[in-house]
């Protein structure tokens, strides 16, 4: 067994844990940009990808890194853009009268 | 300043990405506080890329440049998709997050060949093999959303037996290599073979089974991040990947409960192969009226509650019910939305095509909340909803959707139904609500109707 895995399954129930609470809080209004949100926070695996392409130790490996990249990047840039056009699209009965 | 140096300060921007993530879903609970959380989450992504950049281990930068540019250039443009297209879009994205894991738990593997250990041999093929069924399913159920594939489920018999032969052999595989890691030929076998196994998960599943399908793709695209977290031993990996994976499962419980049924029946058990009652149905009088009866019901009423579903997202009605809703609102009629957690094709679907088109969310009101509210309403619009306003699942035990929570517009006083025709519903289920005295059918195109009705209404007003 790696060293870190026991500290890294801690990390992962907590988190667990921590993402359980959050999201049962969040409004059932918002379910869809809540999805788009979590799709453009996991596209952070795009830290791997840039390290992977970068590394640059084989040709397969610097191309499936930049497979990678481009495809985590998109879900990163196109997440967080439509899940802002989203939510803006919710106002109020209060705010619209103003 | 040293390699130590830099990795460490490259630790504590990963942490305080973690931290506003975390913010980020703490600040989208609520719409007012909602803008904040993707600010935060924007933060977060920026800093840990601009980071990962200053790591000494990177020798080239060319071909990071490229695909981050190639990512921009299919990201903006997925960014920019009609509000409508929004499910698609997010089983794509679904599809993009599962290839990335997929991409690095591969190149992983390849790049530690000669010195992996059967513990983290077994890891990654278990990152592997979720990501790539996350993938294929992914791009399947995407292709089933944008109506490139059929929108039915394709079952045949014994697919079950199949399918699962299909993930037994992908497991064994893993096992194999996890016995012998100098098997090298293996990997790309159950690569295959687990690509293989998402398409087949996906196919037989269909319709009103997608807002399922599409939150547990988003619970194994997270996980899948996490797992490659433990990988590469990567937190901020593990962190955004059990957030992730645990939305999509909540998600998933969510829409599992709002369909009474339980994970293993949504996968294995195609909803569409229950067609028992179908024969069943007879031709049986329905009371039908037409658009200016119904505008007259509508201005005679105190309180009106619409009931969208999937119908009124077809239809594209969801701007003329805003107008309809405004004209009924300004003659002091209390007018609601009744928002099924499954109605549509994705979580919180209708909520956001009635943002869209304008509807104040204080009006999007959900289930539990509007179903006490029913025996005091005047009139109950039902708009392309079928199986969530079926009375069969509170009084029949023995139909298919039977102990579905259902929006109970049988208790309002006057029930109208907008209608193509008398076909049933996604579950193939006859809809007693249709029959009962109280009701009226509208039949015709959800858009075209409401149109019709908002013309009368207006006539209304100007004749007095």
């Amino acid at each position: 067994m790696p060293p870190d895995f026991i500290s890294n399954l801690y990390v992962f129930i907590l988190a667990g844990f921590v993402g359980f609470g959050l999201i049962k809080r969040v409004s059932p209004l918002l379910h869809t940009p809540l999805m788009s949100l979590t799709n453009a926070l996991d596209a952070i695996v795009v830290v791997a990808a840039i390290i992977i392409t970068g590394r640059h130790e084989t040709p397969l490996t610097t191309t499936l890194g930049a497979i990678a990249v481009a495809a985590s990047f998109s879900n990163m840039v196109g997440g967080f853009f439509i899940t802002d056009r989203m939510i803006r699209m919710f106002k109020s009965g209060a705010a619209k009268k103003s | 300043m040293n390699a130590a140096a830099i990795q460490q300060y490259l630790d504590f921007a990963y942490i305080a990405a973690v931290v506003l993530f975390i913010l980020a879903l703490k600040w989208l609970s609520s719409p007012v506080s909602a803008r904040r959380g993707v600010l935060a989450g924007e933060v977060a992504a920026g800093l840990a890329v601009v980071a990962t950049l200053y790591n000494p281990e990177l020798v080239a930068y060319k071909w990071i440049v490229i695909a981050l540019i190639i990512g921009a250039g299919i990201g903006i443009p997925l960014g920019m998709v009609k509000i409508t297209a929004v499910p698609q879009r997010t089983a794509l994205s679904h599809a993009f997050g599962a290839l990335s894991a997929a991409m690095i738990g591969i190149a992983e593997y390849y790049v530690g060949l000669s010195r992996i250990s059967r513990f983290e041999m077994g890891e990654i093929a278990m990152e592997v093999i979720i990501g790539s069924l996350t993938f294929t399913g992914s791009l399947i159920a995407a292709g089933k959303l944008q109506e490139l594939l059929p929108q039915r489920p394709i079952v045949y018999k014994g697919q079950n037996i199949v399918s699962l032969s299909v993930l037994g052999a992908a497991v064994l595989l893993a096992a194999a290599l996890v016995i012998h890691p100098e098997q090298t030929v293996l990997f790309p076998i159950m690569v295959i073979v687990a690509l293989l196994f998402g398409v087949m998960l996906v196919t037989p599943i269909g319709g009103a089974d997608m807002p399922t399908v599409i939150s547990l793709l988003n619970s194994y695209a997270g996980f899948s991040a996490a797992l490659l977290g433990f990988v590469l031993n990567s937190k901020v990996l593990i962190v955004a990947g059990a957030l992730d994976g645990s939305s999509g499962f909540i998600l998933s419980v969510i829409m599992c409960k709002a369909m009474n049924r339980s994970f293993t029946n949504v996968l294995f058990g195609a909803f569409g192969t229950v067609q028992v009652a179908v024969g069943k149905i007879e031709a049986r009088p329905v009371r039908s009226a037409s658009a200016e009866e119904a505008a007259e019901i509508l201005d005679a009423a105190r309180k009106v509650v619409i009931i969208p579903g999937y119908g009124m997202a077809v239809a594209q009605a969801q701007h003329k019910l805003r107008e309809l809703h405004d004209i009924l609102t300004k003659r002091g009629i209390d007018v609601s939305f009744a928002i099924h957690p499954v109605a549509g094709r994705m979580p919180g679907h209708m909520n956001v095509l009635l943002a869209e088109a304008d509807v104040p969310y204080d009006r999007l009101i959900e289930m539990d909340e509007i179903n006490p509210e029913f025996p005091r309403t005047d009139v109950v619009l039902v708009v392309g909803a079928n199986d969530v306003v079926n009375p069969a699942a509170r009084n029949d035990k023995n139909s298919p959707i039977a102990g579905m929570p259902i929006l109970n517009a049988s208790e309002a006083q006057t029930v109208m139904v907008i209608k193509r025709s008398m076909s049933p519903g996604f579950a193939g289920i006859d809809n007693e609500l249709y029959y009962l005295d109280k009701t009226l059918m509208l039949f015709g195109d959800a858009k075209n109707f409401v149109t019709s009705i908002i013309k009368e209404l207006n006539a209304v007003a100007a004749g007095t």
